[in-house]
């Protein structure tokens, strides 16, 4: 392979509070060199960088990419296609697929279907067999074959013993354990968030109650087990205060929230028309919890930023609004919808550095991954992003296979132009490598 | 001739007090129809519809159908199974084909909130909603206004109480909206699981004594108790609920003697209302029915009537 020569861009690494411009030389796979005004090595294949801003790989910790199962909806194929054109070096891959992904044939699968692919895939492993809830899955040996973590994601575990025990045995492996926390007797069976505006569109509602009292079970669980817990996807005022307050008396746990429940609001659901891209589970709440996200992310109580990447096909969703699954689809659209945040500068102290720690750093060590940081020695998983490039978001030009989007038709600022994943180019200004 | 500058006819949320005026003053009109020894007009020959039901109904299926030959139109009327639980044709296959057949007017009911929104998207014919799960019941509110209009010869500040399940009510809803578009003061009673999360949206006062929410009122409107919200826990038995939330003649004893009492249909006796009531000389239960006709043979005269540009 020929050395990588990343020439004069704004180099940000929040892993080490590092922002210069510098160039960057990648051999073998690896950062060899991080200095200003180097010459690039005869046969360099330079990348001109200037005015752009490269960052270690971005890491996307909650993804589905429905293979095996549901391969018309997306695979690890085109996912990982949807995850370098989104800027993304690395997804973790949730483990509803079909089968579940509950058993160390499973996990390697991933592996190895994702061998050649643009985008390193991390599998997690189901934390009860089947996602049943009933008997704990094999953890040590899915850990063992590469699970990075463990969940039920979309499936809550609602018997407490169980998930007492799955927190307990998981810390004997130092394995982490995502939970969806949700009170499915409490949700029951609603399609948007209770309020206002469920009450005018007739929709059943998902009380934010539904979320935050389960939280609150688990948090109290994790005070008697130790081990880490993961908070996927929050979405309620009430949960934020509930990890602030978590974090505050010292219980190991972190948490995720994704761009659409930053971004939006239940009043979607009546102002597109009962659209189905509007639906999403967690549901999009209130505008008060939107305002909480912010702040939780800010103050550090959520920790990153992911995608909940959940494809769909238009046949699914293209329905009657009770009848489409849950689910948006995030990977082609998380950076640029955050770089946008950045650039209109609504929110303030929510800079590039801040946005950048939320996608590189803080996953990597929640994931305890290779990654996450960009230093001589490092992996050369990088990301370089045009933080002016105006666009449109078009879902038909996605490399996913689907199109499930409420941002669809969006003029965004700020995209990624390169991926490069172990030194290898897998996007070039803006285009896939084949 | 005044038609209403819009494709479809999905909630009374949507639409101004200048529309409902406009419908009701049709309406008017049409009952005379309906009073004439030859109930027919010719003002929808040639018209085709489709009267589309993915729920059981008798009175709002009859009303339509009559509605349609009333004025002339050619209508069918398919009994859909709810899609893709059965794994059937999609809702939006099903009437896509029966558009390309000259169908101009859909009207639907369906149990999904918003499927009439979904339709209205995909077709260009028109789309009259006629119930969709708990969002509207427009015409149902409507010829509830046109009832208590013909009644009290105004709409603006009457008191109108509404009891029983408004949380699961795409009546009640409907009526939320076009009442206090058209002036009038409501307000709901009930249990309290009965109520929508943030009533305040509806800007309606909830009672939880019928005693006391009926004081002064100028129409009382029952709901149906639907069986199935005991078994979902919302309230604990059919008696309980006729001892505490029924209307009958002795809850209703210190009220208006013009008092109306109303009640879509179709009536649990005993339970939400008693016979005698349902049945007394304050009941105009009967006039919402025929109203109902006349308000949907305005509303598909308004919608498809005329000359289209």
């Amino acid at each position: 392979m020929k050395p990588l020569f990343i020439k004069g861009g704004r180099v940000i690494d929040p892993s080490r509070d590092y922002d210069q411009t510098t160039d960057i030389l990648i051999e073998n796979g690896s950062v060899i060199k991080m200095k200003k005004d180097l010459k690039p090595p005869s046969g360099a294949e330079v990348i001109d960088a200037e005015g752009l801003v490269v960052t270690p790989g971005l890491i996307d910790m909650h993804v589905h990419l429905r293979d095996p199962g549901q391969e018309y909806k997306e695979d690890i194929t085109s996912g990982t296609r949807a995850a370098a054109a989104g800027g993304f070096t690395a997804v973790a891959a949730m483990p509803n697929t079909d089968p579940v992904t509950d058993d160390p044939s499973m996990v390697r699968y991933a592996y190895d279907k994702a061998v050649k692919a643009p985008a390193r895939v991390y599998p997690i492993g189901a934390l009860t067999r089947g996602q049943q809830g009933k008997e704990l899955a094999e953890l040590g040996r899915m850990k063992h074959a590469g699970a990075v973590a463990f969940s039920d994601d979309g499936e809550p575990v609602v018997n407490g013993m169980m998930m007492r025990n799955a927190l307990q045995y998981a810390a004997g492996f130092d394995a982490l354990v995502i939970a969806h926390e949700e009170d499915p007797t409490l949700s029951a069976k609603g399609m948007m968030h209770e309020g206002s505006v469920s009450s005018v569109l007739g929709l059943r509602g998902m009380p934010s109650a539904a979320e935050e009292a389960m939280l609150a079970r688990d948090l109290m669980i994790l005070r008697i087990t130790g081990g880490s817990l993961h908070i996927a996807h929050v979405s309620t005022a009430g949960s934020v205060e509930l990890l602030r307050e978590a974090r505050a008396e010292g219980l190991n746990v972190t948490a995720e929230v994704t761009p659409h429940h930053l971004l939006l609001t239940d009043r979607l659901v009546k102002n597109s028309g009962y659209s189905t891209n509007s639906k999403v589970n967690p549901p999009l709440r209130a505008e008060r919890d939107r305002q909480a996200l912010w702040e939780g992310l800010l103050d550090g109580t959520i920790d990153v930023i992911a995608s909940d990447h959940a494809p769909h096909h238009t046949d699914d969703k293209d329905m009657e609004y009770d009848f489409a699954p849950f689910g948006i689809a995030g990977l082609e659209t998380t950076l640029p919808l955050m770089l946008d945040e950045v650039n209109a500068e609504r929110v303030k102290e929510f800079t590039l550095p801040v946005l950048i720690e939320k996608l590189t750093a803080a996953p990597a060590r929640i994931l305890k991954i290779a990654g996450g940081t960009l230093q001589e020695g490092s992996p050369a998983d990088i990301t370089i992003m045009d933080p002016a490039r105006s666009f449109i978001v078009e879902p038909e030009s996605w490399q996913s296979k689907s199109r499930n989007t409420p941002f669809a038709g969006r003029r965004l600022t700020g995209a990624p132009l390169y991926t490069i994943v172990d030194g290898r180019i897998t996007m070039k200004e803006g285009v896939l490598a084949e | 001739m005044q038609t209403l500058r819009r494709k479809d006819i999905l909630g009374l949320e949507e639409m101004s007090a200048e529309e409902i005026n406009l419908i009701l003053e049709t309406a008017r009109s049409m009952r005379e129809i309906m009073q004439r020894k030859i109930k027919k007009v010719p003002a929808l020959r040639g018209r085709s519809v489709l009267n589309l039901f993915y729920e059981p109904s008798t009175r709002t299926k009859a009303s339509f159908e009559l509605a349609q030959k009333y004025m002339s139109s050619d209508a069918v009327s398919v009994a859909g199974t709810s899609s893709s639980l059965v794994k059937g044709e999609t809702l939006k296959d099903t009437v896509r084909n029966v558009e390309v057949m000259g169908v101009e007017c859909v009207i639907m009911r369906h149990p999904v909130s918003g499927s009439s929104h979904y339709l209205a998207r995909n077709v260009e014919a028109s789309v009259i909603n006629a119930g969709d799960g708990m969002h509207e019941h427009p015409t149902q509110g409507l010829l509830d206004m046109f009832t208590i209009w013909e009644h009290k010869g105004r709409l603006e500040e009457l008191k109108v109480v509404i009891v029983g399940d408004i949380r699961h009510s795409r009546v009640a809803r409907s009526n939320l909206w076009g009442l206090q578009k058209m002036g009038a003061e409501v307000v709901v009673a009930g249990p309290p699981t009965m109520m929508p999360p943030d009533l305040d949206v509806f800007g309606v006062k909830h009672f939880t004594s019928i005693e006391e929410a009926v004081a002064d009122a100028d129409v009382v409107m029952a709901l149906r108790l639907q069986q199935e919200r005991q078994e979902s826990g919302f309230f604990p038995s059919m008696r309980e609920y006729a001892e505490t939330y029924g209307l009958n003649s002795k809850r209703l004893e210190h009220t208006r003697e013009d008092l109306l009492i109303m009640h879509p249909g179709p009536i649990n006796r005993g339970v939400e209302l008693s016979s005698d009531l349902a049945d007394g000389p304050r009941s105009v239960i009967m006039d919402q029915v025929a109203a109902g006709v006349a308000v949907r043979m305005a509303l598909l005269y308004l919608l498809l009537g005329g000359t289209k540009e």
